[in-house]
């Protein structure tokens, strides 16, 4: 499964095409395959997760930011990652977090939670637990009442994978 | 579907005080990822969604995946305008719903 690293960097029908494609069939399932863009196979395919990222920016520019995100620098197991995000901001009618998603950048499906809040909400905060597939980085995409985003990035080593593989 | 949420707020609670809500509800969250051993595909069965509100306004949603962990935990806050009564509602693929509701106990 070494092959995963590389694919932000290989186009992704390349790597189904090759000797890997029986594992890639689980990792991804049939019908993602079944979708593959027919590109090219030199232009380099968005991996799953920057389509996902992507799918939620709309074209628009995060803003790298502080987000209070509690989680294991080391996860002995994958398959429940406690974590916590907090953004400090005003909860008022004009001005507030709409919502707090999160992605996996490595996972089978890139899209791990997305929470919305609202002014009742009092605090921009919640926890919950994940599925790491493997070493990785966790995004946290914050979308603000006016239309920005901030981000904010995190390394997590597992120690055994979680997703049921 | 027979599902046993597990909520916890606090006892009591007045007007203006922000307070946390700990859910947690037993499931599998079967990814959709994963086959049986004879290598059929097991489909994918998760709690898909999650809302809290108060007296019908709302105040915090949820939109699960099968990154997230089985038996999914969720703690966030809720700043109480009033009296009244939370409802808690999760949904399962299929559209199965659970929901609890919770009448505030504000303090004199």
């Amino acid at each position: 499964m070494k092959r995963l690293h590389h694919m932000s960097v290989v186009a992704r029908r390349d790597v189904l095409v090759g000797a890997g494609a029986a594992a890639m069939l689980m990792a991804f399932g049939r019908n993602v395959l079944a979708q593959a863009p027919k590109v090219d196979p030199a232009t380099p395919v968005p991996s799953l997760f920057e389509q996902a990222l992507e799918e939620i920016l709309g074209g628009a520019k995060p803003l790298t930011a502080k987000v209070s995100l509690e989680i294991p620098e080391i996860a002995e197991n994958g398959n429940t990652v406690p974590y916590a995000i907090a953004i400090d901001s005003p909860m008022t009618e004009t001005d507030y977090i709409k919502a707090i998603h999160v992605l996996s950048t490595v996972n089978p499906l890139p899209h791990v939670a997305s929470f919305g809040f609202t002014p009742l909400s009092g605090r921009a905060s919640v926890a919950s637990r994940m599925r790491l597939s493997k070493t990785q980085d966790v995004v946290i995409l914050a979308e603000l009442s006016g239309g920005k985003f901030i981000i904010s990035r995190r390394t997590v080593k597992v120690t055994i994978g979680g997703c049921g593989g | 579907m027979s599902l046993r949420p597990r909520i916890k707020l606090p006892e009591s609670t007045r007007p203006g005080e922000i307070i946390e809500i700990k859910t947690l509800i037993s499931h599998i969250m079967e990814t959709g990822q994963r086959r049986d051993k004879d290598g059929k595909p097991i489909p994918r069965r998760i709690i898909n969604a999650f809302r809290a509100t108060f007296e019908g306004q709302e105040v915090f949603n949820a939109t699960l995946y099968p990154g997230t962990s089985a038996n999914p935990y969720l703690v966030f806050n809720f700043k109480v305008p009033g009296p009244g009564e939370l409802e808690l509602t999760w949904v399962e693929d299929g559209g199965a719903v659970t929901s609890e509701r919770i009448k505030l106990n504000i303090e004199a």
